[in-house]
């Protein structure tokens, strides 16, 4: 088999130096989380048998904001050492001028892609990034632990906070003092503006920034929405979730210490895994709204290849980013980590459906995902995004009632704007 | 007369091999520390911005302070000096260079005093010491990060287990403990540095001091307060130069071990996060030339206090 193997990736490159293409050493870097570097090496193993090429994994820090401050440096000084990025979807606007026009190099697929990840993509016509794959959060839930308190599945804010309190307080006083009701991502960081938007959004309180570039956080509806997720802190969810990222989150609910969490969908991989001790007791939903018509808001995430403009391999980068995001690979990422698909018809495939069930169920999920105001915004993106983390964070760390962030977010954020965006 | 002239003939051959002995360094200096000083400062008067820095006009004081109206009378100030997240920063940082300095040095003290001390196995102890020290910060404050975690953190189940407290303490979330985390970790880590220096300057006490004392029957305590503290004094105020230096830097065991949040942002956390993070580069060279008043102000006051004291002792 290995001789095979290599008898092959030998024809193969012979075939590509005749052809006049030479191998070449690409570089690609990603912030790994979950299964994601296991994935992406197999991958990478199968396009370098394909075409010669080699491909090194850089990788990076959970933390998508640690990861954007090394990506910028690395990108302003021109450097040429990464020739494909994984960008996070709220990037596009801030390093569009970084990165290659993809558009005249994918005419032939790009009709096969989920609109919405590529109007995401594209900054006034050029297309910064190939969408790789989606991410729309879920509110998972302990299946068995509702059914042992005969509690339904919550639809409202309200309802999963008092759900939350029975079960937590039921399993404590039967001695599991470890128990608590919900785990989400609080730390101060760009998964914290995911969450509190979400909260906002499906209590009425409006965008952080609506699309014309007006700004309206300051009301009613959205301070109530902030003092409920304050109340949780300390009550149903642990007071170092102010701390947790999504890998904190998971680690709590995974070991069958919470009743809800809310998460992106590759924990739905992780929690099914055949080392998880829940893998037979949880389900996920639709994120809960904050109450009777309302709508429920699920944050649009999803991470996207993009080819730098300073790499001295960009042929080879784009045939990279190009065989990353085919139907097979989609399909794979699909199933192995479940991943929500960029290529349309891959939500429609019985293998996918049979094995993450709740992938063709989150297509709508997906279509309709709410974006961060990094489009609205522009370059100032990151600053808005900190000044209503904080703002949220200092709410539920109780430095301030939500009343009180809220009017300084709004001035934070009249400030930061000036006279446009 | 004629031997004058060969005298300065002879000193100023001396001053210009000096000169050339000092060129290698003065050149090194200017290029890898007055060049990009001087550039940072430039920068904090400019509108740069990460990708365009070869667009950067001159803007004033802008990025310090700007009073902006309204047009209707009315107004208000921004910039750094008007900013209140950094004044809050400029007060954790001080805070933090305090309280960790000043525990480092006494603890510090201590250990240095009993590794002085001869006994077995004085060796393989001293080494042990180190080993904080030897720990990269970022691999130590993840490692604490990890024991200080309020769900599988190993401190909170030893509290627990030893029932002084009741419910797990989440430390470095808690904008109540997190500065006492971060403390507590910089304190672990670098009080052997400290035990270090200090050791070093108690070895330099001559033994024959101690033997008079002890013939004379001078108690332990005033041995102390009279012979050792007044000798290693200046090895003492070296160290806690270096230490504040380094304290009043402090960037990476903040940024690993808290949330990037008021309870513990730091001075060089706030610049980074505002060049890099933000597209705010000329804002955050503001705060890197303000960072490095800061610290050369303190310095400077502390060298100059600590000076004066020892020329008191010396005439």
């Amino acid at each position: 088999m290995t001789t095979f193997r290599h008898l092959m990736t030998g024809l193969a490159t012979a075939a590509l130096l005749a052809s006049g293409a030479i191998a070449e050493e690409l570089t690609i870097v990603h912030g790994s989380i979950g299964r994601d570097q296991e994935n992406l090496r197999d991958q990478l193993d199968r396009f370098e048998a394909e075409t010669g090429h080699t491909v090194t994994i850089v990788s990076m820090p959970e933390s998508t904001t640690d990861q954007f401050g090394q990506y910028r440096l690395w990108l302003s000084a021109q450097s040429s050492d990464i020739d494909v990025y994984r960008l996070d979807v709220i990037w596009a606007p801030q390093l569009a001028q970084h990165f290659v026009d993809l558009s005249p190099h994918v005419q032939d697929i790009i009709d096969d892609f989920v609109p919405a990840a590529v109007e995401s993509q594209t900054v006034d016509g050029k297309l910064v990034a190939l969408p790789m794959f989606l991410g729309a959060p879920a509110l998972y839930y302990r299946a068995d632990l509702l059914e042992k308190y005969g509690r339904d599945v919550p639809t409202t804010w309200q309802e999963m906070t008092e759900t939350a309190q029975i079960i937590m307080d039921g399993e404590r006083a039967e001695g599991d003092d470890d128990m608590w009701g919900f785990v989400f991502q609080g730390a101060a960081y760009e998964g914290l503006t995911c969450n509190a938007q979400e909260w906002i959004v499906s209590n009425g309180g409006g965008r952080i920034v609506e699309l014309d570039g007006s700004i309206g956080i300051n009301n009613p509806a959205a301070a109530e929405a902030l003092t409920l997720a304050a109340s949780w802190v300390g009550g149903i969810s642990p007071e170092g979730v102010l701390n947790y990222k999504e890998e904190d989150a998971r680690g709590v609910f995974q070991s069958g210490n919470a009743v809800f969490m809310r998460n992106w969908n590759y924990a739905y991989a992780l929690a099914a895994g055949e080392d998880s001790p829940v893998r037979d007791s949880f389900a996920v939903t639709t994120l809960p709204t904050g109450g009777d018509g309302l709508p429920s808001a699920a944050t649009l995430g999803g991470w996207h290849l993009g080819v730098s403009a300073y790499s001295e391999h960009q042929e080879a980068a784009i045939e990279l980013v190009r065989f990353l995001n085919n139907y097979d690979n989609q399909k794979e990422r699909a199933i192995e980590l479940s991943r929500p698909p960029t290529l349309t018809a891959v939500y429609d495939d019985p293998e996918v459906a049979a094995e993450q069930e709740f992938i063709p169920l989150w297509k709508p999920v997906v279509d309709n995902a709410l974006p961060r105001p990094s489009a609205a915004t522009l370059r100032k993106y990151n600053e808005v995004s900190a000044a209503f983390w904080t703002a949220t964070h200092n709410t539920m760390s109780g430095d301030g009632t939500a009343e009180e962030n809220l009017a300084r977010l709004e001035a934070e954020l009249n400030r930061l704007r000036g006279p446009r965006w | 007369m004629a031997e004058t002239a060969k005298k300065s003939r002879l000193s100023r051959s001396r001053t210009r091999s000096a000169w050339l002995f000092l060129a290698p360094m003065l050149v090194t200096l200017a290029v890898v520390a007055a060049w990009p000083l001087g550039r940072t400062i430039w920068f904090s008067f400019t509108d740069a911005s990460l990708d365009l820095m070869s667009d950067a006009r001159w803007v004033g004081f802008r990025n310090y302070l700007e009073y902006v109206e309204w047009g209707d009378g009315e107004g208000q100030y921004y910039g750094l000096l008007a900013d209140a997240r950094w004044w809050r920063s400029v007060w954790n940082t001080i805070l933090f260079a305090v309280v960790s300095v000043s525990f480092e040095t006494l603890f510090g003290l201590v250990i240095a005093l009993v590794l002085n001390q001869q006994f077995r196995g004085r060796g393989l102890v001293r080494a042990a010491v180190l080993i904080p020290w030897a720990i990269p910060t970022i691999v130590s404050a993840k490692m604490w990060a990890w024991m200080l975690h309020d769900q599988f953190g190993i401190i909170n189940d030893m509290l627990q287990g030893l029932g002084l407290i009741s419910q797990p303490i989440a430390w470095t979330a808690s904008p109540d403990t997190a500065m006492v985390a971060v403390l507590m970790v910089d304190i672990w880590k670098t009080t052997p540095f400290m035990a270090l220096l200090i050791l070093a300057g108690l070895q330099m006490v001559p033994q024959d001091i101690y033997e008079a004392a002890k013939l004379d029957g001078v108690p332990a305590w005033r041995v102390f307060r009279k012979i050792t503290l007044p000798l290693i004094m200046p090895a003492v105020l070296v160290a806690v130069v270096f230490r504040t230096l380094d304290a009043l830097r402090v960037f990476d065991i903040v940024y690993v071990l808290t949330p990037n949040t008021d309870a513990t942002r730091t001075m060089s956390v706030y610049a980074r996060e505002n060049l890099f993070d933000y597209d705010q580069f000329a804002y955050g060279s503001a705060a890197s030339t303000l960072l490095f008043l800061v610290i050369a102000l303190i310095t400077i006051t502390f060298i100059m206090a600590t000076r004066m004291d020892l020329e008191g002792k010396r005439s």
